[in-house]
């Protein structure tokens, strides 16, 4: 009996370790950090929403949980919807967007929980020079993507650094890192993180807004039912004192 | 006060046998008095069936059944209904709980031999449960419309299509279409929240029914109603069930309360487990996901499907993984019921069962290498011998004599 | 649980009248703590039924643009799902209004049915735009805005100066939406809260600033 208990108990890190995919850097996100939500929010409007709505997220909602005012919120994240109540929706349709990239750029409301942060955290700084490619760029975590560089101005341009590998006697070239194309986009790459990690963290709060409450009401729920078990504890102990 | 409640109750036992149905199910109801850890999850099963209810009644009052509708109606839930994600949450993780309870409570059966004579229909009820779960959240899991919910519906559904000659016109009428959309999304809905629950509740009725009827089981497989009784008409290693396990299963309540508290609040998507990254991208019938797996309480199931290099007989083999467990009354021949009395052999065999489970619940999340279709063909192999050879290892197992009282 | 076996004589709930006081004290706290978790689950469960971010942000203050009403003219506007009229009335009707005094239930509106800087004579901020909810008070029907010179007006009333008539139970109200005696309906029709943003242009939903 015990020795079934031990083996179940060591399968199941086995199982936890599941299926590994593609290295990704972990994003440093906190979604605690008001500033940075702020901050990302801006740079959604302003870069991201000329194309990917969030339809399923609200203006009132982004700024009461970013600790906006809502005058802030009308000036910095509002430039068509005139109500503050309206979702993060966008003019573009879905035939537009064929149209002009071939596939529709996504609703990113949700992308934070499908894709995974540190996964558009990657994908965001892995833009790189590639002139076969109609935008002129690739990227190195979603190959032949069909989206551009939408936020070029802040980050410059990257080009691959390639180094030849040797596999089953056939050698080719593979890309091994990114660097800035020249030094005056050397210099920003520091700023076009921090923004990247702005952008990222606000993109995990929009995924599940009801995230912070939820942390911070599970501790109280945790609580009371620990006493509710102890009281049961001593209840039931009571009563088996006829049994033993 | 007092005499006002005894006249009450009096007024209605007249009408209504309500102190006699306390007494028959709860007060009076002689349960073994050394029920351990394994009994706890009938009663949790209850718990969570009931807290599924209660928060599916409300999801439903927010849920958009249309194909059009159903992605954004749960995020609407997510987001701008009141507490809507907590509701959300407990009913989705709830169904894994579900699971988890319901395993460990058949498990349980297998250890002290509880689907043995007098309980071999109880068995079978709870077999049936069994199944009607797996239905009802098979259906529940089509209604988010993510690419998990669509896909995974599309290749369950398809398996109809196996069957001879009437197969591929049995999974149309099933779908209501050619392939999963709108319509199937709609009927399913009208399943998950009116038929499948009705069944379920008339299921678990039903078994508890039965239940009182022959009594219950415990760890040493003794039947305590052959005993004689003592001048309280008690039997000798029975108590009643109420007040010792309603207080014992309160407590059993508080703990597991705590691990779904913090799951719900702590790890909603469990790593996956509990809710699927993929299914965070809504339904898209022209893109299939590269890696489809099922939620992880259907997975062993599903490697024994892939295992079978044939598309009937996958079919054939997976539903013979479940229906071999409503024979298991006829199966196990030993003379003794609970594992205590058992020997290496019964022991060792539920050892590699249960190893054949978790194994192929692993194979089933994984894609599929050779490496892991032959292991997958390995543990379906000790799964079904595990049932199929029962007849001859339990008679030849060497067990221990059974006590005439209870030892614990 | 222990391993040694007990004589059935030992189980008994009535044993040892030590602890009788120790069970009940625990059956009592459990009762409590489990009643005050049960009070609190279900908390989340009746807010749920509130309404939700969408129906409040469906139910935002509305814009009217006045600019165009005549005399005597009604516009309709949608506010939270219900009608909202704007009825720009003519100096005739409003010298009227004092007359119907004795025939009106609440003529000075002392029934909270507007928000204060509305409880005025002409139950408005301006005197000539009635702005109400056609709601009738009596069963929620919306009532038809009938003019004095409308020719069905003589079969509801001699005398009728104008008003509206709710068709579901023959409640009658005049133009400032102020009710009848007589009939079912019990108050004066609601005036929402509102505001002008300019001449020509009210906001309902919206308290006047400073109300």
């Amino acid at each position: 009996m015990k020795r079934i208990i031990f083996t179940l108990a060591l399968l199941l890190p086995a199982m936890a370790i599941a299926s590994t995919e593609l290295h990704l850097e972990k994003a440093p996100t906190d979604i605690t950090d008001k500033a940075a939500l702020q901050e990302g929010a801006k740079l959604y409007v302003n870069y991201c929403m000329g194309c990917h709505s969030l339809n399923y997220s609200r203006f009132e909602r982004v700024g009461k949980d970013s600790g906006m005012t809502e005058d802030e919120v009308k000036q910095n994240l509002m430039f068509t919807a005139d109500k503050i109540g309206e979702t993060m929706t966008i003019a573009m349709t879905k035939a537009d967007g064929v149209n002009w990239f071939g596939v529709a750029p996504p609703d990113l409301s949700v992308t934070a929980r499908s894709r995974g942060v540190d996964w558009i955290y990657n994908y965001l700084l892995a833009f790189y020079v590639d002139p076969a490619r109609p935008f002129g760029v690739n990227n190195l975590i979603f190959k032949d993507v069909a989206m551009p560089h939408a936020l070029w101005e802040r980050q410059g341009l990257q080009k691959p650094v390639y180094e030849t590998v040797t596999e089953g006697g056939q050698s080719h070239q593979v890309i091994k890192s990114l660097e800035p194309v020249n030094q005056a986009d050397a210099a920003k790459a520091e700023n076009y993180r921090k923004d990247v990690l702005n952008l990222v963290t606000f993109l995990e709060y929009v995924g599940e807004p009801a995230k912070l409450e939820r942390q911070r009401l599970g501790i109280w729920v945790l609580i009371y039912l620990v006493i509710l078990t102890i009281v049961a504890y001593l209840l039931k102990k009571e009563y088996w004192r006829d049994v033993h | 006060m007092n005499n006002l409640l005894t006249a009450s109750l009096e007024w209605i036992d007249a009408r209504y046998p309500l102190s006699q149905q306390w007494n028959e199910h709860l007060a009076k109801y002689y349960a073994p008095k050394n029920f351990n850890f394994w009994y706890y999850f009938g009663s949790l099963a209850i718990l969570v069936l009931v807290l599924q209810m209660v928060t599916g009644i409300f999801l439903a009052g927010s849920y958009k059944p249309d194909a059009t509708l159903a992605f954004a109606s749960v995020e609407y839930i997510m987001r701008d209904v009141e507490y809507g994600w907590l509701i959300r949450y407990m009913h989705a993780i709830g169904a894994s709980f579900f699971f988890i309870a319901v395993y460990l409570h058949m498990f349980r059966a297998l250890l002290y031999g509880s689907y043995r004579k007098p309980r071999e229909l109880l068995w079978i009820i709870g077999m049936c449960i069994y199944m009607a779960l797996m239905a009802e959240s098979f259906l529940g899991y089509l209604l988010p419309w993510g690419q998990m919910s669509y896909w995974g519906a599309q290749v369950i559904i398809s398996l109809f299509g196996a069957i001879p000659y009437i197969g591929e016109d049995l999974a149309v009428w099933v779908r209501g279409d050619y392939v999963i959309s709108d319509v199937t999304l709609n009927r399913f809905f009208a399943y998950h929240v009116v038929s499948m629950p009705i069944i379920l509740l008339g299921l678990v009725f039903v078994h508890i029914l039965a239940l009182h009827h022959v009594g219950s089981n415990n760890p040493d497989g003794i039947e305590i109603k052959k005993q004689p009784k003592n001048e309280k008409g008690w039997y000798l290693d029975g108590i009643p069930f109420h007040p010792y396990y309603t207080v014992k299963d309160i407590f059993g309540v508080g703990i597991f309360l705590i691990l779904f508290a913090l799951a719900i609040f702590y790890a909603p998507e469990m790593g996956g487990y509990f809710l699927e990254k993929n299914n965070f991208f809504p339904a898209d019938p022209m893109n299939t996901p590269l890696h489809i797996e099922p939620l992880w309480y259907f997975t062993p199931f599903y490697a024994i499907l892939r295992a079978i290099p044939d598309k009937l007989g996958g079919v054939v083999a997976m539903g013979a993984s479940i229906v071999v467990l409503f024979f298991l009354p006829w199966l196990d021949r030993s003379p003794v019921k609970s594992i205590r009395y058992k020997g290496m052999v019964y022991k060792l065999a539920l050892f590699l069962f249960v190893v054949s489970f978790f194994g192929l619940g692993y194979l089933g999340m994984q894609a599929p290498t050779p490496t892991f279709t032959l292991l997958s063909r390995i543990l379906s192999v000790i799964y079904f011998a595990f049932f199929l050879l029962m007849p001859f290892y339990s008679v030849w197992d060497k067990t221990k004599p059974v006590p005439e009282r209870l030892t614990d | 649980m222990s391993a040694h076996s007990v004589t059935p004589s030992q189980v008994s709930p009535e044993q040892g009248t030590d602890d009788k006081g120790r069970r009940r004290f625990l059956i009592a706290a459990t009762t409590v703590v489990g009643g005050i978790g049960a009070g609190f689950a279900s908390v989340p469960f009746i807010l749920s039924l509130q309404p939700s971010a969408k129906t409040r942000a469906a139910g935002a203050p509305v814009e009217a643009d006045i600019s165009k009403l005549e005399d005597g003219q009604r516009i309709i506007v949608e506010w939270r799902g219900k009608p909202v009229w704007i009825v720009k009335r003519t100096p005739q009707n409003l010298t009227e209004l004092a007359t119907l005094t004795g025939k009106l239930r609440d003529p000075t509106s002392e029934e909270p049915q507007q928000p204060a800087y509305a409880k005025n004579e002409q139950r408005s901020i301006k005197p000539e735009y009635l702005v109400v909810v056609g709601i009738c008070t009596h069963l929620g029907c919306s009532p038809s805005y009938v003019t004095a010179d409308d020719p069905s007006a003589k079969d509801l009333m001699s005398d009728w100066k104008g008003g509206f008539f709710c068709p579901c139970h023959g409640s009658f109200f005049d133009l400032a939406g102020r009710v009848y005696q007589g009939v079912p309906a019990p108050t004066n029709l609601v005036v929402p809260p509102h505001k002008y943003l300019s001449d020509t242009r009210i906001l309902i939903g919206v308290d006047q600033d400073g109300a």
